[in-house]
């Protein structure tokens, strides 16, 4: 037995030699999982970014398996959506993957875009790689609006309108520029046919590739911590820093368990409520596209509703989309507004602490408040929010010189 | 400290959930209808009712006749022989003959195919809909969920006829003006009250599972993946643990 075994794994290292004589197989593992070492004080925040790839993944494998039953068409759209969820086997449970991926996308994106600004990662020498992940976020957007519109129900086909017509704002080229994005004078099979190449070809490629630079960025400075200090600074006399651990194993078998957790939360949206109560699969989205009847309420998938609500709050529409834009684009600036000297809360004292918790509720709330009906009483509401998100950017660009820090320590926390 | 920021930001997002079912209800008139898609009598009973006195105009096109008699454990031939009123075959939807053309010219509106309104009003807004007609003063038919709706009070035989009784209601602007305080069963029908309300159960049921057949199994499936899950995250983390005792 043990001589079997023995010449076996003689054979795989053999083997393992054959490959990485012609390719870097080793090098390329060693230099990404066991030899890179990342700090060891991560906590829950830091299972966010291998989870958003992890969703990733099911959306691109549920996507293909779509895509086989699907067909991009006004005619067949609808009822190919339906043929999916009653006659292909299990394409109830394929389709149901990729709702629930949509919105947990963004789950795990927020809040793994809320960790850079609880522990500064976004702050020298990591900006690219913020700057790559804003990127990674803009075209995630922009793949959920154009997905959205192939049910060809009426949040579909009325939030594309709703959406397209934006471009409308800006003079001289809005019209024609709508009328190209549409490929017609009104959203058509045209519109559904462009979208779905888009979706599944144009934009998940750009996806792939921004991600790719984003792990590569990753990797050349290493992971930010909870402390927000650099583990370089205090290594051991082999080179290796005090407080990092190889990412394979320690961090693989933590993401694992992380996974599990994750699946359980997934799969209880995806088998027992797979609709969300309306907010991942809308109940108008049941309705077939009708270019005659416009929903009483018109509003976008939770995800946008807080940037939808920012819209609203501005009374003429070309300042209202350049707000909303300025909203977004803001936060590509995020790592040159804030000049604190330290990079995470636990040293920024007091003021930030008001700050973000300031934001985040006017995030929230703005999301909320982007689904309701738009009461007068809302949209003021709306208008004080969509000002205390940009305060944010403001003070935090005055405040973060100045603002009072602790010391941070030299070696990380627990 | 990192305790606080996540306690933090939890108890933001559980306030805002808090305030977001608001927004998911039915809105006014609707009843909590106790139809119940895991009740399979109460299924088979739906489907009875609604290819005798709904499927005259209103389609269930994306419905094959095969799933619907698997799924409520009925046979080919009690299917074939109750169920099914024109040439259609077992594995065929459940279509009707009558042209949507045909039908916008004789009720104004095509009546629409009824294969997700389960998904899309739901099974209580259904079952409220189908106890909302009323007679008014002029003879008409009018439903409380859909004021001016162009159906006809097609269940009345069962039901019977009902008018409203209506109250005087002073607006904060100082307006008076009528509503409806409640209805008044003037000509009885053939099913009581109550009996009346099963019906509007059952085919409420019915329509919710017709929206989305996979629901009858989805949970059970889900169950079992939830458990399978939990069992493999536990695995993981003590395998996480094992490897983690030499780091701090």
């Amino acid at each position: 037995m043990a001589k079997i075994a023995s010449s076996l794994s003689k054979q795989a290292g053999a083997l393992l030699n054959w490959f990485d004589d012609r390719l870097p197989v080793s090098a390329f593992w060693n230099n990404v999982m066991t030899g890179y070492m990342a700090p060891k004080n991560f906590n829950f925040w830091y299972y966010m970014g291998a989870l958003s790839l992890l969703v990733l993944v099911i959306q691109i494998f549920s996507g293909i398996l779509l895509a086989m039953h699907y067909k991009p068409s006004a005619l067949e759209a609808f009822a190919s959506v339906e043929y999916i969820m009653r006659d292909v086997e299990w394409g109830w449970l394929i389709r149901y993957m990729h709702t629930t991926g949509a919105s947990f996308f963004f789950i795990l994106i927020y809040l793994h875009m809320f960790r850079s600004l609880l522990y500064g990662s976004h702050k020298a020498p990591r900006e690219l790689l913020w700057v790559f992940g804003m990127f990674i976020y803009v075209v995630l957007m922009a793949e959920a609006f154009l997905g959205y519109i192939l049910p060809w129900g009426q949040m579909s086909y009325w939030g594309a309108q709703v959406i397209i017509n934006l471009f409308g704002a800006i003079p001289k080229i809005g019209e024609p520029l709508t009328q190209w994005i549409r490929g017609d004078y009104f959203i058509s099979d045209a519109t559904l046919n462009r979208f779905f190449a888009l979706h599944v070809i144009a934009v998940p490629l750009a996806l792939l590739g921004l991600v790719l630079l984003h792990l590569v960025a990753l990797r050349e400075n290493g992971s930010n911590n909870p402390d927000g200090i650099e583990i370089k600074k205090n290594k051991d006399a082999e080179g290796k820093p005090l407080d990092g651990i190889p990412f394979h194993p320690y961090y693989t078998v933590k993401d694992i368990f992380g996974v599990g957790m994750f699946l359980i939360l997934f799969s209880f949206v995806l088998f027992l409520w797979p609709e969300a109560g309306g907010m991942f699969l809308e109940h108008d989205n049941f309705v077939p596209a009708n270019p005659l009847v416009t929903p009483e309420h018109i509003k976008p998938v939770w995800y946008f509703t807080p940037f939808y609500a920012i819209l609203k709050a501005v009374p003429d529409k070309l300042l209202g989309v350049l707000t909303m834009g300025a909203s977004v684009g803001v936060l590509f600036l995020l790592p040159w507004l804030d000049r604190s000297p330290v990079r995470s809360i636990r040293y920024k004292g007091t003021w930030y602490k008001v700050l973000l918790t300031l934001f985040t509720i006017a995030f929230v709330r703005l999301g909320l408040l982007g689904m309701a009906e738009g009461t007068p009483a809302q949209t003021w509401e709306m208008r004080v929010w969509t000002l205390v998100y940009f305060m944010f950017f403001v003070l935090l660009f005055f405040m973060s010189p100045h603002g009072k820090t602790k010391p941070e320590p030299d070696r990380v926390t627990h | 400290m990192k305790k606080l920021a996540i306690t933090l930001f939890l108890s933001v997002l559980l306030l805002s959930l808090s305030s977001l079912t608001v927004s998911a209800a039915g809105g006014a008139g609707v009843e909590h209808s106790g139809a119940n898609i895991g009740d399979t009598a109460s299924l088979q009973r739906g489907a009875k009712w609604y290819v005798n006195y709904c499927m005259g105009c209103h389609s269930l096109d994306y419905m094959r006749y095969n799933r619907m008699a698997e799924d409520l454990e009925l046979t080919e031939d009690m299917v074939m022989m109750n169920m099914v009123f024109s040439n259609a075959k077992f594995a065929d939807t459940m279509g009707i003959a009558m042209h949507p053309e045909q039908a916008k010219s004789w009720f104004g509106k095509a009546p629409p195919d009824l294969s997700l309104i389960g998904r899309s009003r739901g099974a209580d807004w259904l079952y409220s809909y189908l106890l909302g007609f009323y007679q008014d003063e002029n003879g008409q038919w009018n439903n409380t969920l859909l004021p001016n709706a162009s159906m006809p009070h097609v269940l009345w035989a069962l039901q019977g006829i009902q008018t409203p009784v209506y109250r005087q209601e002073t607006s904060a602007e100082g307006f008076t003006h009528e509503v409806i305080d409640h209805f008044e069963l003037t000509t009885p029908g053939s099913q009581s009250p109550h009996e009346y309300e099963e019906t509007a159960r059952d085919i409420a049921a019915f329509l919710d599972y017709a929206g989305e057949p996979a629901k009858l199994k989805r949970k059970g499936i889900g169950v079992w993946v939830i458990l399978f899950l939990v069992l493999f995250t536990l695995v993981a983390y003590l395998l996480k643990a094992e490897y983690w005792r030499d780091v701090h």
